[in-house]
């Protein structure tokens, strides 16, 4: 009896499951037929762009399809060839956006809108990619621990008075990678090098965990510097729980003044977008990428993570306003796209993760 | 003696050469088919990835190796210790809560491993409830004033993964216990074997090819494992494979050193086989009554008790409760309606998922105990080594061989009908399946195959004498002795899907999404906290099939409904 029981369930779960994949399969393709539509492959947090979305698909009545991943779309892309679906792709930092180029899976925009809005130095100068969002990597500094001023630049990151005192995440992080890049781009390689060992001489433990964790830790006393993202302090003041652990900390935005590279201006990275070389959609591509650099999308992503919008004009949030004004470094990001391979050869070289 | 340990007279029929029939030929077409992923990242691996051998060589590799091996080390040991010694305990003894242990001990495959680790980390990390605790008791401050075992170290990641790796090994041990012939232990106990000696000698020796299955399961999954390591800033060689991947902007570096991560796999495996040698151990008969179980004095109940509670409080309740925690605290701003249809979405993907592994895995088992050739041997060895092969890297190699066939078919058609057919496949959740298909053969194959070895060769050459054929005597003699193995693998094959994330990640089709992939858009910027919801019902929807799979299991035991 129980055996003739479990072999009806077993049949019942056979035809329940081939029925369930007929289902998402049909769906699919019933997705797929839509007219008005645009694919993007992202990858962006999706409750980041979701917000804007909405808002493009309401007004022009767009569909707005996409796929999320934080890696393995830039071959999917290759992979799905001149049938790729994929229309528009964004992106988290200037490596990833450069990188797509290179691979040649994209093609260039000629939108004057496009050039009026973002600044230069944030877009290809051959049109592949474009930046959206501007964030700046800072110095977080212990309240209690770190007087107000007393570090004021990247460089002196590695003086010996930090020993044991500074908190990073993974040295091959992209933001920290960028990071690098940009030393090696103003100081040289073999200075990029003695920075970041003398960075790795100061750690207060091997590098671990995300940009909030080190601000956290530095809340907690475990270490009294951090390097962070700007956003990712903005989500803990906005959370009830981290709030305290963010408020314990200060937020320096470094080489704000002083002659020569002292005061070239904090290191900033870039979020941006592509246009798909193949894509199926590309007046409504286009379109979405207008949209994108809208003075409505641009106040949106200024809303929703807390970052700097990239063009000039667009409000900040409030809380990026009480960070208040800073100078980012002005030179061109695909400067420091150009260095990314040596940086990583760097941090193997010293041995920085280990 | 009910247990033949022959050397050489162990295969059933074709001993001479390869012979082409339904078994080989289907079995060899299938094998390629699934090993298409495998050979992509081959084809990867032969692209150059410029100077990035000296480079790495130089600099970070013998670390990443290092780590590598001392993370296989640890798991391996913490597998076979909570795995095997569960196993025994709550197959063949009897102590208070027993009946619960049987299930409950396979309720940390449901905990996803990185989650495990997010909410180790938020637990004993230095801003953790634990360290904050101690702090505000004894007044420290800084870290300089004491000291606390680090949790984002080596030890913790093999510590996070024994735990939740282990039922791998317990689940394979039991079967193998369960389907073990009473005689045998019977004969032991008559020749003056204490419960010890039983067990080390007759059961274990018995159990060694289900138990390896298990341990080399769990070895795959450690070293293919990205999220756990990453998190807890272990540098394994995952950890190269990315930098060099991503960072680098190498895809040809990454799949070369995801072939060398096969490498130490199949090394393993060799050095088991090895160990192993010939012989083979089988049940001469399939009469078998209910087990005889050891009961035990009230201190070894009370030992017993607690060896089980331990693995089942480190890798289930503890990380289950700090998730319960968070998620009623955040209840309202998490709970969301679309919960329903990611978790339909997760279901449907493991369950179909589940059962094509399940009769690939059983095809090919039996297909290679029909012919036992090195050819085929090798062929479906290959076939499922998919598992060790790191989620995002087997994406890359299915994507391949898919837009491949996608554009091909669609070039013909307009070249002959002048119509466009676009991605058939590609983005579909059809190449979705095929990836978990081709990641978690091995569990299914692993289960099925260890279930057949315990089956003897006797049973094949009486059914066929008897005039059945092979599929005749498959259907109706092998595979209801293997209703165990084949249930094993179900659970663990749809388990192993409803918590699988990159290879999801990166092949799903446009707005689709699993609760694995929800959890972790939520989780992976650090917002454990409004992801716990999410987590919990993966944990919840992942549990309720463990408990009736395992069940099943203890019920396949003919002649156990006796015990009971």
């Amino acid at each position: 009896m129980k055996k003739l029981a479990g072999r009806r369930a077993a049949m019942r779960g056979l035809v329940m499951g081939a029925a369930g994949i007929a289902a998402l399969f049909v769906g699919g393709g019933m997705s797929a037929a839509f007219a008005q539509e645009v694919n993007v492959y992202s990858y962006r947090q999706p409750y980041l762009v979701e917000p804007l979305f909405a808002k493009f698909t309401e007004q022009s009545g767009i569909k707005v399809n996409v796929i999320f991943a934080k890696k393995g779309l830039d071959e999917r892309i290759a992979a799905e060839g001149k049938n790729s679906p994929a229309d528009v792709i964004l992106t988290t930092d200037i490596a990833r956006l450069t990188g797509i180029v290179e691979k040649g899976i994209t093609q260039p925009v000629d939108a004057a809108a496009l050039d009026e809005n973002i600044p230069a130095r944030y877009r290809d100068p051959d049109d592949h990619w474009f930046g959206l969002t501007v964030r700046s990597r800072v110095v977080y500094a212990s309240k209690e621990r770190v007087a107000e001023g007393e570090i004021t630049t990247y460089e002196a990151l590695t003086d010996e008075k930090w020993k044991g005192r500074i908190c990073v995440r993974s040295g091959t992080n992209k933001y920290n990678i960028a990071l690098l890049s940009s030393i090696i781009a103003h100081h040289g390689e073999q200075a990029a090098k003695d920075w970041l060992l003398g960075i790795k001489d100061n750690l207060a433990r091997k590098p671990q965990g995300n940009d909030r964790a080190q601000i956290k830790a530095v809340a907690q006393g475990e270490c009294d510097i951090a390097i962070g993202n700007t956003y990712y302090y903005a989500v803990m003041l906005n959370d009830p729980e981290q709030r305290p652990a963010a408020e314990a900390v200060r937020m320096v935005f470094p080489n704000q003044s002083g002659e020569g590279l002292a005061g070239r201006g904090a290191h900033v990275n870039l979020s941006g977008m592509a246009m798909a070389k193949h894509a199926p959609n590309r007046d409504h591509a286009e379109k979405l990428m207008l949209f994108l650099v809208s003075d409505e999308a641009q106040h949106i992503y200024a809303e929703v993570n807390n970052e700097y919008p990239v063009k000039p004009g667009v409000a900040w949030s409030e809380m990026v306003k009480g960070w208040g004004e800073f100078k980012a470094d002005p030179l061109p990001l695909s400067e420091i796209a150009k260095h990314r391979r040596r940086a990583i050869e760097i941090v193997n070289e010293t041995g920085f993760d280990d | 003696m009910s247990v033949s340990a022959d050397h050489r007279a162990a295969a059933p029929t074709h001993r001479i050469g390869w012979r082409p029939d339904f078994w080989s030929v289907g079995g060899l077409s299938i094998a390629v088919i699934v090993m298409l992923p495998v050979l992509a990242v081959a084809v990867i691996a032969a692209g150059s990835s410029g100077d990035i051998w000296p480079h790495l060589s130089q600099t970070v590799l013998p670390h990443l190796i290092r780590t590598t091996l001392l993370l296989m080390l640890g798991v391996g040991a913490g597998v076979l210790l909570l795995g095997v010694g569960t196993g025994w305990l709550v197959t063949m003894c009897r102590f208070p809560g027993r009946r619960v242990f049987e299930w409950a001990l396979l309720a940390p495959l449901a905990m996803p491993a990185y989650i495990t680790a997010y909410t180790y980390v938020d637990f004993l990390e230095f801003a953790g409830p634990v360290q904050t605790l101690l702090r505000d008791l004894f007044g420290w401050r800084t870290p300089r004033d004491y000291w606390f075992p680090e949790i984002r170290s080596l030890g913790g990641a093999i510590m996070v993964m024994a735990c939740v790796l282990y039922p791998y090994v317990y689940l394979t041990a039991r079967t193998a216990f369960l389907q073990q012939s009473v005689c045998v232990l019977e004969v032991s106990r008559t020749l003056g074997h204490g419960p010890w000696a039983v067990f080390r000698r007759v059961a274990l020796p018995l159990a060694r090819p289900a138990i390896a299955v298990g341990v080399i399961l769990a070895l795959m999954e450690a070293i293919g494992d990205f999220g756990t390591v990453d998190y807890f800033a272990v540098r394994t060689l995952t950890a190269g494979i990315y930098d060099v991947w991503l960072g680098m902007g190498s895809a040809a570096g990454a799949a070369q050193i995801a072939l060398s991560l096969l490498g130490f796999v199949l090394l393993l495996i060799y050095v088991e086989r090895l160990a192993r040698r010939d012989r083979r151990f089988h049940d001469t008969t399939a009469r078998v009554r209910a087990l005889p179980q050891f009961t035990l004095s009230r201190p070894r109940a009370l030992l017993a008790f607690l060896a089980c509670l331990l693995p089942l409080m480190l890798g289930f309740l503890i990380p289950g409760g700090i998730l319960l925690k968070m998620a009623v605290g955040r209840f309202a701003q998490s709970w969301d309606s679309a919960f329903l249809g990611y978790a339909l979405n997760s279901l449907t993907l493991a369950a179909a998922a589940a059962l094509v592994s399940v009769v690939i895995g059983l095809f090919l088992a039996y297909g290679q105990r029909l012919h036992n050739t090195p050819l085929q041997r090798a062929v479906t060895r290959l076939a499922s080594i998919g598992y060790a092969v790191p989620g995002a890297v087997l994406a890359l190699g299915v994507l391949i061989p898919f837009g491949a066939f996608d554009n091909l078919v669609d070039d013909w058609m307009r070249a002959q009908f002048g119509l466009s057919t676009g991605l058939l496949l590609s983005g579909t959740v059809i190449a979705l399946i095929f990836a978990y298909v081709v990641r978690f053969l091995a569990l299914s194959f692993g289960a099925v195959e260890s279930g057949l070895a315990q089956i003897t060769p006797s049973m094949d050459m009486a059914a066929r004498s008897l005039g059945n054929g092979p599929g005749a005597a498959l259907r109706r003699v092998h595979v209801p002795l293997l209703r165990g193995p084949v249930l094993t693998a179900v659970l663990l094959v749809f388990v192993d899907c409803m918590k699988e994330l990159p290879a999801t990640l990166i092949l799903r089709p446009f707005n689709f999404d699993t609760l694995a992939t929800h959890v972790y858009t939520y989780a992976s910027t650090g917002r454990l906290e409004d992801s716990a919801l999410a987590a919990l019902t993966i944990v919840l929807v992942a549990l309720l099939p463990v408990i009736l799979l395992s069940r099943a299991i203890a019920a396949a035991r003919p002649g156990h409904a006796a015990a009971h």
